[in-house]
């Protein structure tokens, strides 16, 4: 009876609205049979987008964007709103899951050879989707606007002001005027939830009407061809032979990954909880130490690593060549094979990405460029010896700044060379003179040590490497 | 004239008179014209609103720091000040700080605190008489200059003047290097 009431009810809307006859074609289309796990990570990275908008929703509910009171709404999302812990990080795990389903999602399209012809605008939509998702990865990151959230907007000015020409007017409408002040964080907000994601839902849009005009690329075998003037009628008979309809056939793998992802990231979230908020966003705290969240730690690495001198270029073009090749790749190779085995190259760049963004990953991680501040001096046990001249050097290595970049016996920085053994590498004379004259990173000290004070730390650096066993 | 025709709406059995075929292309053109207009005239001040801001600078204000005797000569000591904009929204984002040093009785350099790499923070060491920045690892010497990692420039400097017994910083945007 109410099976019956409703079957009625939901055939009146239907008849109505036309939900069946518009949306019945596209979620029954025809997908080739061979299409399985490989295919999820488009609809995953969907889902993962659907629960951005759900969080991010409820999180604007509470979260004022002001300069002046974000930080506090943060505080109260986090600490005192039922819930708001949770919310805000599977918000968080959410992005990240997003990132992580666009990475996998192209590179799967990438070695099955899916871009090539007809499919060329469906790559180009997702490479710019690929943007605006990082996009909204760091503004997001800011709106944290804590202390990181704040220096990450000088950062971010800093970068765009490199550009020629109009640098100094991008960095102006990066920070909103000539200071990080009350324009800031709203305009970052408009980014964040309005701009970007309406972008997205457009693309979205787009990507789809490409998916849907066609097909789903089946899954490639070594030696058969894409040509541009056989493809489209191959397609159509591969897909009369062997498709089956993507709904429900194709569809409950979306479904149980996305169920999977979507479970992961409860997971983390009730383990891990949100991002920590920093300190208050009162630029004029100077003991700041940004980093950007982990979907971009690789890029924070590449700009400790460039080398001196070229980074106004790659900072500036090195974006726009690297999305001006992702834009040209179908046109670049367009036609012939699409197996993955078939393509090695294929391979080779996909690997050697990943091993590039993890390794910088790793790297900025470590940050090992930068001094370590939190330097104690060095202990007895360490030194030898708590008294005279190489007791005092170790002190003034400690006072003079040496300890925050150089390592002895795993006490220090790592910024510059490990000096546990120096002194069985260096004579007294080597060492006098990189110390008073500095070399490559090492700052000259000529002007601000006494020639006491020289003595104590020679005669301490000297002193180390006899303590590990190397005979001078 | 009939290649102009929509696609979409095909006309009739073609056998349109000239005046209906002309009918059809003022309608066409009139609702580009009008649609177009329409939509320019409510893009340019929404565009205007986000950008305008940017052409007008705020002016440069001379802001105390403190007391000339507050500060030891020899010393860098860092100051925190307003910004030449604090709107009332803007919160603890409207402070600022520079780092200060007395050199003589009555001679004060000041340094943004800001790396002429990439904008972040500097830190003062004392004794090592070393700016490090925490950032990329950027070094400076006490005068600003460059003393390692990726920094190209020294540290920016800002107006000083001692008036009245009170020392004063003027403010400044934060320095970007183009
Ligand atoms: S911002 Fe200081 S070294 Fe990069």
């Amino acid at each position: 009876m109410i099976r019956r009431t409703l079957k009625r009810a939901w055939d009146w809307l239907d008849d109505r609205v036309g939900f069946t006859e518009t949306f019945g074609p596209m979620v029954t289309h025809l997908v080739p049979r061979g299409a399985r796990w490989w295919y999820v990570f488009g609809s995953a990275t969907l889902l993962a987008f659907m629960i951005q908008v759900l969080t991010g929703v409820a999180l604007a509910f509470s979260y004022i964007p002001s300069t002046a009171h974000a930080y506090e709404t943060l505080q109260f999302i986090t600490n005192q709103a039922p819930l708001g812990h949770f919310l805000r990080a599977l918000h968080y795990y959410g992005a990240s899951a997003m990132v992580l389903m666009v990475g996998l999602h192209m590179a799967q399209v990438f070695l099955f050879g899916a871009y090539k012809y007809p499919r060329e605008m469906t790559w180009i939509t997702g490479v710019l989707m690929l943007g605006f998702v990082l996009v909204m990865g760091f503004t997001g990151q800011l709106l944290r606007w804590d202390q990181t959230g704040v220096w990450s907007v000088i950062v971010a000015a800093e970068q765009v002001g490199r550009v020629p020409l109009i640098g100094d007017w991008l960095a102006r409408f990066t920070l909103g005027g000539d200071t990080v002040g009350g324009a800031t964080l709203s305009r970052f907000f408009a980014f964040h939830v309005f701009i970007m994601p309406a972008m997205v839902f457009a693309f979205v849009g787009i990507h789809l009407l490409g998916v849907l005009r066609h097909g789903i690329s089946p899954p490639p075998k070594p030696g058969e061809f894409v040509s541009r003037k056989t493809y489209k009628q191959e397609y159509a008979e591969h897909i009369k032979k062997d498709g089956v309809p993507f709904w429900p056939d194709s569809a409950w793998r979306d479904v149980v990954f996305g169920a999977a992802m979507a479970g992961s990231i409860v997971i983390l979230a009730l383990a891990f909880g949100p991002p920590e908020l920093g300190k208050p966003p009162d630029p004029s705290l100077i003991d700041a130490y940004p980093r950007p969240d982990w979907y971009l730690l690789w890029y924070f690495a590449v700009l400790a690593l460039l080398p001196k001198g070229t980074e106004t270029l790659f900072m500036v073009f090195g974006p726009m060549l690297v999305g001006l090749w992702l834009i040209a790749v179908p046109f670049i190779s367009r036609r012939g094979e699409r197996s993955p085995l078939r393509r090695p190259w294929a391979w080779a760049a996909v690997l050697l990405v990943v091993m590039m963004i993890s390794t910088l990953w790793v790297a900025g991680a470590r940050s090992r460029w930068s001094p370590n501040f939190n330097v104690q001096s060095l202990p007895e046990k360490i030194v030898g010896t708590s008294s005279g001249p190489v007791a005092a050097g170790a002190q003034l290595f400690y006072m003079k700044g040496c300890l925050n970049c150089h390592l002895i016996q795993n006490e220090g920085g790592h910024r510059g060379p490990d000096l546990t053994s120096i002194g069985a590498q260096r004579t007294k004379e080597q060492l006098v003179l990189t110390i008073l004259g500095g070399r490559g990173n090492m700052p000259a000290y000529a002007n601000n040590l006494t020639p006491e004070e020289l003595n104590a730390i020679t005669a301490f650096l000297e002193s180390r490497g006899s303590q590990v066993g190397k005979p001078r | 004239m009939k290649e102009n025709h929509n696609p979409n709406h095909p006309p009739g059995s073609g056998a349109e008179t000239p005046e209906e075929i002309s009918r059809r292309k003022f309608f066409r053109d009139i609702s580009l014209i009008v649609g177009g207009c329409t939509a320019l005239g409510l893009a340019v001040p929404a565009v205007g609103f986000i950008f305008a801001p940017l052409t007008r600078r705020a002016p440069n204000v001379w802001r105390t720091v403190g007391k000339v005797e507050a500060f030891k000569i020899g010393e860098t000591v860092d100051v925190h000040y307003e910004d030449a904009s604090p709107v009332p929204w803007a919160g603890v984002t409207a402070r600022t700080a520079a780092w200060l040093r007395r050199e003589t009785a009555d001679q004060f350099v000041a340094f943004a605190i800001n790396c002429t790499h990439l904008g972040c923070p500097v830190r003062w060491l004392p004794q090592a008489r070393l700016f490090m920045c925490p950032c990329h690892g950027g070094v400076f010497y006490e005068n600003g200059a460059v003393a390692a990692g990726p920094p190209e420039r020294p540290l920016t400097r800002y107006p000083v003047r001692v008036v009245n017994g009170e020392v004063q910083i003027e403010t400044a945007p934060v320095p970007i290097m183009t």
